[in-house]
């Protein structure tokens, strides 16, 4: 049984590998960029605006109000990171429906590189917010000897999040897997539906904890 | 393999690709949309305010100006009902005096009128009490009346006082010593030459006489000489019917004093 998508490669020359995850990658990563340059093209600015600006409106003015409750008032700083997370990550999920789609954040390899992701954007924020000193004196704060617990603190964060999505989204995958084999009629459908709501909620957590991480960072 | 070093690069370059493309093409387009909307939003609403607080403004300044209107119109009307009535309390006393003035002219009108009546009645009814008296004379005592008024005047200047001859000296000293005899109708020779007969044996004196017909003269003879009159007529006796008449003209032609309305 394939656990992660990674392992079905398409090419393969020395290291470099092309497999599912890489492609279909890609392929949201186009649909994703191509649906928003045409919808953006037709942007209008007065009130009576056409059906699918109003729900892309909707949905970036509902990631840009999740981001300002949890702390972080300058939402469209890190609406491109965070907005571009949560929308990945729910696009992955959400195309589950497709019959030999198998989402990349199925692969940990992906969830690694979004928590890596997320690793280096809470001090990168914190540096432009901030300035690299008050961020390196966070480290010593309240006293210096807790200096090795923040480090762990941002390792064992970033593993955590990784491996969370990593194990929702694979597990999901996987018992719609094991279920098919045994019975491959109602149950897959009711999973496949289970698998949507699972894929939503993850994604939002797993965007909702970046922020959370930037937000304590940044308002330190 | 749960894990591979390639594909976790490439996928955290993609992220970072995505983040930045997505950054560009769809965050950053709505959220200016979204706030240019809001912008202009805002603007039609201050807009909107300041056309209601323009309206409002408007609205105070037609109220004042209507407040003005209508008081100036309450102003220019009663002032124009002063002025009518003034103009009604000038064109009553100004009717007032017409009417009175119209009456006086009436009321004179009607005593000229009153007196010429009476005069031509008197001078008819002096006419016709002559004629009468002629007649009657004539056919009763076949006595000419013009000889016996001639009789009459002569016996008037035999019997003058001593203080009328003194007032006729006086006067004739006074004027251009000529004597004139009126009648008012053509004394006959005789009666001329009797005349003057009976005024040179009573008054004494040699003058020329001149003798004149007088119509007006009603039924009578008189003596002129200077501002000294003798005279004798019948009118004297047509004194009493005269007034008479004319006490019942007056009766008949007094108007009332008119009502003048207020």
């Amino acid at each position: 049984m394939r656990i992660s998508p990674d392992e079905m490669v398409f090419f393969e020359y020395d290291f470099v590998k092309l497999n599912f995850t890489i492609v279909s990658t890609w392929t949201i990563m186009l649909f994703m960029v191509i649906g928003s340059v045409c919808i953006s093209r037709k942007l209008v600015v007065a009130t009576k605006i056409q059906r699918w600006q109003c729900i892309l409106e909707m949905i970036v003015t509902g990631i840009k109000d999740q981001i300002e409750e949890v702390g972080l008032h300058k939402a469209k700083t890190y609406i491109g990171f965070l907005g571009t997370l949560f929308l990945f990550l729910f696009v992955s999920n959400l195309l589950t429906i497709l019959p030999i789609y198998e989402p990349p954040t199925s692969s940990l390899s992906t969830t690694a590189a979004l928590a890596v992701s997320v690793f280096f954007a809470v001090p990168v924020f914190n540096i432009l917010e901030h300035g690299i000193l008050n961020y390196l004196k966070s480290y010593v704060k309240p006293i210096p000897i807790m200096l090795p617990f923040h480090i762990i603190s941002e390792f064992s964060r970033t593993l955590a999040l990784a491996v969370r999505l990593f194990g929702n989204m694979m597990s999901g995958v996987i018992i719609l897997g094991i279920l098919i084999t045994i019975t491959p009629f109602v149950f897959p459908i009711v999973m496949t539906a289970f698998g949507l709501l699972t894929g939503s909620v993850q994604s939002y957590i797993f965007t909702i904890l970046a922020s959370v991480f930037i937000a304590a960072a940044a308002n330190e | 393999m749960l894990f591979d070093w390639f594909t976790f690069v490439a996928q955290l370059i993609n992220f970072l690709i995505l983040a930045w493309l997505l950054k560009r093409y769809l965050f950053k387009p709505i959220l200016d949309t979204i706030d240019q909307r809001e912008s202009m939003i805002a603007n039609q609403l201050h807009e909107a305010e300041d056309s209601k607080t323009k309206a409002n403004d408007e609205f105070e300044h037609y109220q004042q100006k209507k407040s003005a209107f209508d008081q100036q119109r309450d102003e220019l009307f009663n002032e124009a009902i002063s002025q009518v009535n003034a103009e009604k309390q000038k064109l009553l006393v100004q009717t007032r005096h017409e009417v009175e003035s119209l009456r006086l002219r009436l009321q004179e009108s009607l005593r000229t009128e009153q007196q010429n009546m009476g005069s031509e009645i008197i001078r008819r009814t002096r006419t016709e009490v002559f004629a009468i008296v002629r007649k009657t004379l004539s056919d009763l005592a076949s006595v000419n009346l013009e000889d016996q008024m001639a009789g009459v005047f002569i016996n008037r200047i035999n019997n003058l006082q001593p203080g009328e001859k003194k007032l006729f000296y006086a006067a004739l000293n006074n004027s251009s010593g000529e004597i004139l005899i009126q009648s008012m109708f053509d004394l006959p020779v005789a009666q001329q030459s009797a005349i003057q007969q009976a005024i040179k044996n009573n008054l004494e004196i040699e003058l020329e006489i001149n003798f004149k017909t007088v119509p007006q003269l009603v039924s009578g003879i008189e003596l002129i000489s200077g501002g000294y009159k003798i005279s004798w007529s019948i009118e004297e006796y047509l004194s009493s019917l005269e007034t008479h008449i004319a006490e019942l003209l007056n009766q008949n032609i007094e108007l009332p004093a008119e009502k003048v309305p207020e």
